[in-house]
């Protein structure tokens, strides 16, 4: 698989992409992938706040990226804009780039940088477990591999989001009296969740907390199928008793919660594998359902893509660095600051424990 | 085992009680013999194997893992049954699939293959029950343990395997008690935990009789133990309002004495073996930990028993039959009751030495007597069970046992007198370890629970202080959206001038409206957040002072300031106060002394 070598001049990895303060910089190209300060040219994976950032100059990325941008930030967040499909192709100055789906959240994309017969694939976050909204994550072939390590400890296995889902539909038959409040991500995870409750057959309205709305309401209308969702405000208490609602993780517990009858917390994340996550945010209900690739993911995906060098970026980077070198790949951290806390104004869970 | 993990799991996340008991009743009624029954054993703490060693463990670990990934995960999960029950590379990881290239489209369904349970095949045999975990736990010799328990670690998924750890080494801490699952199990039968209670020394797992009792589909299980535990009789807390409508004439007083409330029961088996327990007031079998009042409750069998020094000769005991005691476990020393502090050095010993027996000697005063012979003394009114009782403690004329004084009285107003000064009102040198009044009905049956109307305690009123709100974090359940745990502190003086040193922690007190108050304080004078925990504003002139009840006091190394308070609560918010003008590190030392010397003084802010 190491295709380079085929070529006879090769450009060093280095030389395509390299982390600056800004984010991962494209020399040749001219642009930066997911900057985390205003750039003058702006390549972006995918639509979670700490990688896509309003105030750039040009921004590339998927339309669905794109649309979930101008939703969070409006009509005016960068100076213009251009859409690239899935496994489309487009020349920047002396490099070319592709797209390629990532499976993380809808619009998540892989970002496929090649130059002088160097391919180097960042890929953002990303999962390879299977989730009704988002079009499934594809192994990209390529010398360098840039991968999260979001859940880069062996400890970190996320099991089927199928059994997690099966949980709580367990505990609301048990607790029919009880509302079922869920902490889930309002892009991504959330819509996710309502998702794998039609796939069970659950077919009550969902409820949403308000922050929820926009983006949820952005899903349905690209075509995923949510089922009937309702908002939270203008509910009675009493009626809320037997019904499921979603919610950002803080909302869960805070004032918000005092018009729900004797609520069931729940907290849908990857973090919550770990019990004393669980048990720090006062979690009744753990769901282990996460948008990021496990430990097995994260290792699968590094050997697929035959990549002999890999980049680790925002995470647990030391286990998953030493795990590189005892398969014989070259590894390293990329020590890019800025990541890995994305939706922090809404779940405040402290800068390591972010999730999608 | 998956359906007892998951059910174990739940548990440890739910804080509510009633919540906690329709878990547990859902699993009983999910569940079939004999797991349930042995799942009631596990959380009763009735089964007994060899526990398997950490060590053991973390070589299982050791052979199938790479040390670094070990140890960082270790690092960050801190515990080591969940480390090893997430990390184990059980046969389903093993079987890696390709992943979908770019050219191979459909990725979703193939990936998510890797994930599954394992589906039980040739290849992946069942996960084990829960009675195959313990039976085979149960006859498995030591050397064949770590082979058995990795096969098990194989077949079991995450939760599965975290709960056969916590199972085999014996530390399953999941927060509910032996009495909530006995209770769990009546309430799926519809029966009075009670007389489960009463049951239970007679039952061995798998409880195969009681679940067919529970079920309606067998006799009720009788309990054959010749020293069985009765259930306890508790008393209310009596208001100043209460008063008004009982008659002084109808009660006998006694001290309310702080130490254990236990049951000391004598018998004979079927061989005529005898037998002597000590029971707490949750029918617990406590009797390995005190086992110098032992000789106490062995009645006379023959006059060549051993004898202990520092007690009279046990021939002296000349009670023949059988004989259950209500009373209270206390330090003597001599000639003295200790105070509770003291006690608490008997407390939690995984091992009783003699030298603790000696240095603090425990001893029974005598509250009741529930059975004399072949008598249930129970259905009798209080007066006539006092009676047995003084000529019962009389006979046996015991060193270690004696006799709960009654206070005389013939009006509430004299009652509230000796109330107040225990020490020249009877209790003497004693009244360190008086911690109120308690007041019986003389025509009181004794009936299990908290029967209206039949028993009071007025408890001594609490030591109060005012401290300042330092710190503030979410409670649990129904409370996890309000700020409910407080930390609080008192003035010290350094050489940075006054500074606020923390002197305790409550979360109980106040009532909904003065919670909401706090709440929003915290909400609206937070000065920063370290994780869970808010840090309130506490300044001299800025802060919120809270007047603090307690019932105790205790040196403390664990704590910065020295003392350690029992049964802190929030009293009364005091929005009047600034928070100099709280109390000071001071007035808990002289209270400390105070307590130490002279004893049941009231100890009002001063």
């Amino acid at each position: 698989m190491r295709r380079a070598q085929a070529y006879m001049i090769k450009m060093r990895p280095q030389d395509i992409l390299m982390p600056v303060a800004a984010g991962l910089c494209c020399k040749p190209g001219g642009f930066h992938i997911d900057p985390v300060r205003p750039v003058e040219r702006a390549v972006i994976t995918h639509g979670h706040s700490d990688h896509a950032r309003p105030g750039h100059g040009a921004v590339l990325a998927t339309r669905e990226t794109l649309d979930v941008m101008r939703l969070r930030y409006g009509d005016d967040f960068a100076r213009s804009t251009q859409a690239i499909a899935y496994g489309e192709e487009i020349r920047l100055g002396g490099v070319t780039v592709e797209f390629h789906p990532a499976g993380h959240v809808l619009g998540s994309a892989q970002i496929a940088v090649s130059c002088g017969g160097t391919r180097v694939v960042a890929s953002g976050d990303y999962k390879d477990a299977r989730d009704p909204t988002c079009a499934p994550f594809e192994v990209v072939p390529c010398d360098v591999f840039i991968t999260e390590a979001t859940f880069g400890l062996p400890v970190f296995r996320h099991g089927d989001a199928a059994d997690e889902v099966k949980k709580l539909l367990a505990s609301v038959a048990l607790f029919p009296e009880r509302a079922h409040l869920v902490g889930a991500y309002s892009l991504g995870k959330a819509q996710r969740v309502i998702a794998l409750l039609r796939q069970a057959g659950y077919d009550a309205p969902v409820y949403l907390h308000g922050a929820m709305e926009k983006i949820t309401r952005y899903y349905q209308s690209r075509g995923v199928a949510l089922g009937e969702l309702r908002p939270v405000k203008g509910m009675k208490k009493a009626d809320l008793a037997g019904t499921i609602a979603i919610a950002p993780p803080t909302a869960t517990s805070d004032i918000w919660t005092r018009r729900f009858p004797d609520p069931v917390t729940a907290f849908a994340s990857g973090w919550m594998r770990v019990r004393a996550r669980g048990r720090q945010r006062g979690v009744e209900l753990p769901l282990v359902i996460s948008d990021h690739a496990d430990w097995d993911g994260l290792t699968r995906t590094i050997e697929a893509t035959g990549a002999g060098e890999i980049w680790v970026t925002h995470g647990q980077e030391d286990a998953l660095v030493h795990w590189c070198t005892t398969r014989g790949l070259a590894a390293r951290p990329l020590d890019l600051i800025g990541y890995g806390d994305e939706d922090e104004g809404e779940t405040s869970p402290g800068p390591e424990e972010a999730d999608e | 085992m998956n359906r007892f993990a998951a059910l174990l799991d739940r548990l440890a996340y739910e804080p509510g009680r009633n919540n906690k008991l329709r878990l547990l009743t859902s699993y009983f009624r999910e569940v079939g013999d004999p797991d349930r029954g042995y799942a009631l054993a596990a959380l009763t703490g009735a089964l007994s194997f060899k526990h398997a060693k950490p060590g053991l463990i973390r070589d299982l670990i050791a052979e199938r893992t790479d040390p670094v990934l070990f140890a960082l995960s270790y690092d960050y999960v801190g515990d080591l049954s969940e480390t090893v029950a997430l990390m184990w590379p059980s046969p389903q990881h093993a079987q890696s699939s390709p992943l979908p290239t770019r050219s191979g489209g459909e990725g979703g369904e193939r990936t998510a293959a890797g994930h599954n349970n394992p589906m039980p095949d040739h290849n992946n045999p069942p996960p084990p029950t829960l009675a195959e975990v313990v039976t085979t736990l149960r006859t498995l010799g030591k050397s064949e343990l770590p082979k058995q328990l990795s096969r098990w670690l194989d077949e079991l998924d995450e939760t599965g395997r975290w709960a056969l750890l916590k199972l085999v080494t014996g530390a399953m801490r999941i927060g509910i008690s032996a009495r909530l699952a006995k209770t769990a199990a009546a309430e799926f039968g519809k029966k009075d935990p009670h007389d489960i209670e009463l049951m239970w020394p007679g039952l061995t797992p798998p409880y195969l009789d009681l679940f067919a009792w529970l079920e309606g589909r067998g006799e009720q299980p009788v309990n054959l133990d010749p020293a069985p535990f009765r259930p306890v009789m508790l008393a209310h807390a009596i208001e100043n309002t209460d008063f008004a409508g009982l008659d002084a004439a109808d009660y006998i007083a006694e001290w309310k004495w702080d130490g254990i409330r236990v049951q000391a029961v004598g018998g004979r088996d079927a061989h005529g073996h005898i037998l002597a327990r000590l029971y707490s007031r949750s029918g617990e079998d406590i009797t390995k930990s005190f086992p110098d009042l032992l000789p106490s409750l062995h009645f006379q069998d023959s006059l060549d028993s051993k004898l202990d020094d520092s007690r009279k000769p046990l021939h002296t005991f000349r009670h023949q039959a059988s004989f259950a005691i209500d009373g209270e476990l206390l330090v003597v020393r001599n000639g003295r009751v200790q105070s509770f502090n003291v006690l608490q050095q008997r407390l939690n010993r995984k091992v009783v030495s003699p030298k603790l027996t000696k240095d603090y000697p425990i001893h029974l005063r005598a509250y009741d007597l529930l059975g004399d012979g072949d008598a249930d003394l129970r259905t009798l009114p209080f007066a006539e069970r006092r009676a047995r009782l003084e000529s019962f403690v009389a006979r046996l004329d015991d060193p270690r046992i004696d006799l709960s004084p009654t206070i005389p009285f013939d009006s509430w107003e004299a009652l509230t007198l000796a109330r107040r000064d225990p020490k020249s009102a009877g209790a003497g040198e004693d009244a360190d370890a008086v911690e109120g009044v308690m007041l019986k009905r003389r025509d009181a049956l004794y009936l299990p629970g908290r029967p209206k109307g039949q028993w009071w305690k007025w408890k001594r009123d609490p030591h109060v202080i005012d401290a300042v709100l330092m710190y503030a974090q979410h409670g649990h359940g129904k409370r996890s959206s309000y700020y409910s745990d407080y930390t609080f502190g008192v003035w010290i003086s350094t050489e940075n001038g006054d500074e606020l040193v923390p002197v305790g922690k409550a979360y109980f007190g106040f009532t909904d409206e003065e919670l909401m108050q706090i709440d929003r304080f915290v909400r609206r004078n937070t000065t920063e957040k370290f994780g869970p925990v808010r840090h309130v504003v506490h300044e001299p002139e800025q802060g919120l002072v809270l007047e603090v009840a307690f019932e105790g006091l205790q040196r403390s190394t664990r704590h910065k300031s020295g003392v350690a308070m029992r049964f802190p609560r929030i009293n009364r918010l005091r929005w009047d106060k600034p928070p100099r003008e709280a109390d000071r590190l001071e007035t808990l030392e002289r209270m400390l002394k105070g307590i130490a010397i002279s004893g049941a003084a009231d100890a009002g802010p001063q």
